[in-house]
């Protein structure tokens, strides 16, 4: 079996949470934000693994079904916030709701 | 099976681009999951097999059914059905589908291969993983398992209807 190279596995994360970034950054469409930041939890949870991978260990996929149940819990609770905000401001544009007043 | 896995990375970043260029939620969302179950193809190249299998249960399998409700509640009303002929296109998910046939393919020639298993000492499979979770990772369990009950709890709290409970004194203002 030939070994994945370990720099290719982190870039490959890097490029992916990069790519998160960027849409978290620029799209202002409260739905596609959230979807970004999935992007990159998964990105994170890859390089857990890379490193569980390269030792062998299974300490990195531990931490992976963490950031699993994290991001599980945070999508539902920002679903519900998408939802109450399209109630409130009938748009998903986050621009709407730049003041914190009421 | 390095070939497979630059093919894999190669469908996750195309497929990660596509999603941040997308202008409507469903075509992103069908491209989020090829993404997705394409990380699931590298967790498996990767020797974690338990990892991979997760990532398609819970990611792409109840995160994503939880995104397309929302969808789909938020677009209520007459258009909705016009707008489901219009996501449903032919030419909008042929893209997706291709990528996941590819990737289809390549799951079938792991599979196939055997060599995971017999590699010997790279796969870090389940069992190891439950070990780990249930000996000394505990405690954090427990915290995960708080956390996903403040998530339910929080997830209902901001999900209910809120009455507006207005002070007497604006009230009688309002009618006055």
């Amino acid at each position: 079996m030939v070994e994945i190279p370990l720099t290719h596995s982190i870039v490959l994360a890097a490029v992916l949470f990069l790519l998160g970034l960027v849409g978290l950054l620029t799209r202002r469409n409260i739905l596609f934000m959230l979807m970004s930041v999935e992007i990159m939890l998964n990105a994170a949870g890859l390089v857990f693994i890379v490193g569980s991978s390269r030792w062998a260990q299974a300490d990195g996929q531990v931490m992976y079904i963490f950031i699993l149940s994290m991001a599980s819990a945070e999508v539902a609770v920002g679903l519900a916030l998408i939802v109450q905000f399209y109630k409130k401001f009938n748009t998903l544009d986050t621009d709407a709701a730049s003041k914190l007043k009421g | 099976m390095i070939v497979a896995f630059y093919i894999a990375s190669a469908i996750a970043v195309f497929s990660t681009i596509m999603v941040i260029t997308r202008y409507n939620a469903v075509h992103a969302l069908i491209y989020l999951v090829v993404s997705l179950l394409s990380i699931a193809v590298l967790f498996y190249l990767l020797g974690a097999p338990f990892a991979a299998a997760l990532e398609v249960i819970i990611y792409a399998g109840a995160i994503m059914v939880l995104f397309i409700f929302v969808v789909m509640m938020l677009h209520l009303g007459e258009k909705s059905v016009k707008q489901e002929q219009q996501w449903l296109k032919l030419s909008m998910w042929t893209g997706p589908g291709l990528l996941a046939f590819v990737l289809l393919i390549e799951m079938i020639y792991l599979i196939s291969l055997q060599s995971l298993e017999d590699g010997g000492g790279m796969v870090v499979d389940a069992k190891q993983v439950g070990i780990a979770l249930y000996g000394p990772y505990m405690i954090a369990v427990e915290l995960a398992a708080i956390l996903l009950l403040a998530g339910i709890v929080g997830a209902y709290y901001l999900g209910k209807e809120k009455t507006t409970v207005l002070h007497r004194f604006l009230k009688q203002q309002e009618n006055g």
